[in-house]
C-alpha cells in the first residue's frame, strides 16, 4: 500500500478543495448544496459493494447487503431530490429571463439558456 | 494495488465531484452539476464489477435494485415542505452504511490476521464511530421535523454528565481497538455511537435543527473519508473528504445567516435555558380584522410587501398567494416577496417553496437588497413567518435568536400577520411586532384566508 503520507496529501488537498469550490455559494443555493453533498458522500455504496462482495461469511454478508441497501438509498435519493429541487429553479428562471428579459440578476441566466434552451423555455412554463 | 485503469476511473470521477459541488454553487450550473455528480458516482459503482472478482453478485445486484428504489420512492414522493428531514433520513441512512462497512473491515482485517498499522485501526474505529453518530443523530432529527417528537430543545438532569462519560467511553474503546483490535468491541464503540448522537442532537432546538442536519452531513462526509483510506481507496478518500470540508463550511455559512454559532446551537439549551421560548399562547390585547378590512389596506396600497414563511407552505397557500399577488399587481400595486435567508427551515427553503408556485423569480427579494424598502412600504403581508420579523433579534440581548439579522418589517407603515393562533414561532419567542400600533392581525389557516382575501380584493 502506498505511504501514509500520500494518502495524507490527499486529504489535506481535498479539504482545501472542498472549501473553495463552494466558497461563493449564495444563500439561496444552501439547501441544494447541502442535498447534492449529501448524495455525494453516498458512494460508501461503492465501499459497501467491495466489502461485500470480498467475503463468504455469511453473518457478513447479510450485513454487507444491509449496507448497500442503506448506501444505495442515501445515493440515488439524494441525487434525485436534489434535481428535483433544482428543477424548480431552472425552469423557472429560464422561462421568466425569456419573457421579461430579467433584471440585473437574471440576465445571466437567460444569456445561458440560449437558443435551443430558452425555445424550450416558453413550452415548459406554458404547460406548468 | 488495483489496476491502473481503475485508478484513473476512479480520479476522473473523482473530479466528476469536484466539478458536481463547484456546479452546485451556482444557480446556472446548479443542475448540471448535480447531474455531473450522479453521472460519476454510478460509473464509480459499476466499476468493482469488471475487476474485483466479487462474489455473492446476484445478491449485491438485488441489494443495490432494493436500495434504489427506496431512494427513488422517497426522493419522488416527498413534499417540498418536507425536504429537509428527507434530507436529513438520506444522510443517516449513508452514516449508517458507512459505519457497517467500517465493521465489516475490521472483522476482515481481523479473520486474515493483518495488522495495517495503528493508523488504520484508528481510521475504522472513527468511521465506526462517528457513522453511527450521524445515523442516530439523522434519525432523532428527522423525527423532531417530522414530529414525532417535540421540537423543542431536550434536556434532562445529568445530559451533560452522560453525554461527556458516552464520549470518554467512545475514546477509551476507540483507544482499545488500535491496541487490541476485536468485532466485539466495534460493535460496542457503534452503540455508543448511536447513544452520542441522540444526546447531541436531543438538546438542540426546533428552528436550529436544520444547521444540525448539514453538521452531521459533514460528519458523514468525513467519516466516508475514513473508511476509504481503511479500504485503500482513492475516490472514497477525496469524495469524503470533499464533502466533508465544504459540509462544514457550509454549516458555518449557515449559522452565520441566523445570527449563530455552532458551538452555541449545539450546546446553548445545556447551557441553561436560553434556547428554551414560553412556548405558550401570549394573551396581550392585539388588533384583529376580517378579511375585506385586510383587502382594502392591501388593494390601495402603493408599495407591498410579502414576507413568506414556512407556515405558508404547511398550508399549501403558495398558489394562492401568487395569484392575490398577480391581481394586486394588475391593480398597479407593486409586490415584492422578502426572502429571508433562512425562510423555510433550511437557508433557501423559501425558495424552493415559492418557485414550485411558479411565482416569477425577480419578485423574490433577498434580505440585504429590501431591507432598506420597508420605510417606503405601505403594507407588509407577513404569511406564516414569525421569527424572521421579530425585532427582539434587534433589541433583546437575552432573546435566542438576538444577533441573527431580520426583516425590517417593523419599519413599514402597516403590518399585516396571517396566523393559525397567538402561538409563538418555531423559535418558541413572543413576538413584540404582533403587539404594535401599526400591526394587524388575520387569524385562520393561511390558504382559507388569503382565499377570502383574494375574493374582496376581486371585489373592490
Amino acid at each position: 500500500m502506498s505511504e501514509p503520507i500520500v494518502w495524507l496529501t490527499i486529504f489535506v488537498l481535498s479539504v482545501f478543495v472542498g472549501i473553495e469550490v463552494i466558497s461563493k455559494v449564495s444563500s439561496t443555493l444552501h439547501t441544494p448544496l447541502m442535498s447534492g453533498a449529501n448524495a455525494i458522500h453516498g458512494i460508501i455504496l461503492l465501499g459497501a459493494i467491495l466489502v461485500t462482495g470480498t467475503t463468504d461469511n455469511a453473518v457478513a454478508v447479510a450485513v454487507g447487503l444491509v449496507a448497500i441497501v442503506l448506501a444505495a438509498v442515501n445515493m440515488v435519493g439524494g441525487f434525485v431530490v436534489t434535481d428535483r429541487m433544482l428543477q424548480m429553479f431552472v425552469r423557472k428562471k429560464v422561462s421568466t429571463g425569456s419573457t421579461t428579459g430579467g433584471g440585473s440578476t437574471t440576465g445571466g441566466s437567460s444569456t445561458t439558456g440560449g437558443g435551443p434552451t430558452t425555445g424550450g423555455g416558453p413550452s415548459t412554463g406554458g404547460g406548468a | 494495488m488495483n489496476p491502473t485503469w481503475v485508478q484513473l476511473t476512479y480520479l476522473v470521477c473523482a473530479v466528476g465531484f469536484i466539478l458536481a459541488l463547484k456546479g452546485l454553487s451556482g444557480p446556472k450550473t446548479a443542475r448540471t452539476g448535480n447531474l455531473i455528480g450522479a453521472a460519476a458516482a454510478v460509473v464509480a459503482c459499476t466499476v468493482p464489477f469488471f475487476y474485483a472478482d466479487l462474489k455473492h453478485v446476484p445478491l449485491i445486484l438485488v441489494a443495490i435494485a432494493v436500495g434504489t428504489a427506496g431512494g427513488l420512492f422517497g426522493a419522488r414522493r416527498v413534499q417540498m415542505t418536507q425536504m429537509p428531514q428527507m434530507v436529513a433520513l438520506f444522510n443517516g441512512v449513508g452514516g449508517g452504511a458507512a459505519a457497517l462497512v467500517a465493521l465489516l473491515e475490521l472483522h476482515e482485517l481481523l479473520d486474515v490476521g493483518a495488522d495495517p498499522g495503528w493508523f488504520t485501526w484508528l481510521a475504522t474505529a472513527f468511521t465506526i464511530l462517528v457513522g453511527s453518530v450521524s445515523f442516530a443523530g439523522s434519525v432523532v432529527t428527522f423525527m423532531k421535523l417530522q414530529e414525532l417528537m417535540t421540537s423543542r430543545p431536550v434536556v434532562f438532569v445529568g445530559l451533560p454528565i452522560v453525554f461527556g462519560l458516552a464520549l470518554v467511553t467512545a475514546v477509551v474503546l476507540s483507544v482499545v481497538t488500535v491496541t487490541d483490535a476485536a468485532v466485539l468491541v466495534g460493535i460496542v464503540l457503534a452503540l455508543v455511537g448511536l447513544l452520542i448522537g441522540v444526546l447531541l442532537v436531543l438538546p438542540v432546538g426546533g428552528a436550529d435543527v436544520p444547521i444540525v442536519i448539514s453538521l452531521l452531513n459533514a460528519f458523514t462526509g468525513l467519516t466516508v473519508a475514513a473508511g476509504g483510506y481503511v479500504l485503500g481507496n482513492t475516490l472514497l478518500l477525496v469524495a469524503g473528504t470533499l464533502v466533508g470540508a465544504s459540509g462544514t463550511f457550509l454549516t458555518k455559512l449557515m449559522a452565520t445567516a441566523m445570527g449563530r454559532s455552532v458551538v452555541n446551537i449545539l450546546f446553548g439549551a445545556l447551557k441553561g435555558g436560553s434556547t428554551l421560548g414560553s412556548g405558550e399562547a401570549s394573551d396581550r390585547p392585539v388588533r384583529s380584522a376580517g378579511p375585506e378590512d385586510v383587502a382594502i389596506l392591501l388593494g390601495y396600497a402603493d408599495r407591498v410587501i410579502i414576507v413568506p414563511g414556512y407556515g405558508l407552505a404547511v398550508a399549501q397557500a403558495q398558489h394562492t398567494l401568487r395569484e392575490l399577488v398577480d391581481v394586486l399587481g394588475q391593480r398597479g400595486t407593486q409586490v415584492d416577496y422578502a426572502i429571508h435567508p433562512v425562510a423555510g427551515r433550511m437557508p433557501g427553503h423559501m425558495n424552493v417553496l415559492l418557485a414550485e408556485a411558479q411565482v416569477p423569480y425577480e419578485q423574490l427579494v433577498e434580505m440585504d437588497d429590501i431591507n432598506g424598502e420597508f420605510k417606503n412600504t405601505d403594507v407588509v403581508l407577513v404569511v406564516g413567518a414569525n421569527d424572521v420579523v421579530n425585532p427582539a433579534a434587534k433589541t433583546t440581548p437575552g432573546a435566542p435568536i438576538y444577533g441573527m439579522p431580520i426583516l425590517n418589517a417593523d419599519e413599514a407603515k402597516q403590518v399585516v400577520f396571517m396566523k393559525r393562533s397567538m402561538r409563538p414561532g418555531f423559535a418558541g419567542i413572543e413576538n413584540e411586532l404582533l403587539f404594535e400600533p401599526g400591526t394587524t392581525l388575520l387569524f385562520g389557516d393561511a390558504k382559507d384566508s388569503l382565499g377570502k382575501l383574494l375574493s374582496a380584493v376581486k371585489a373592490l
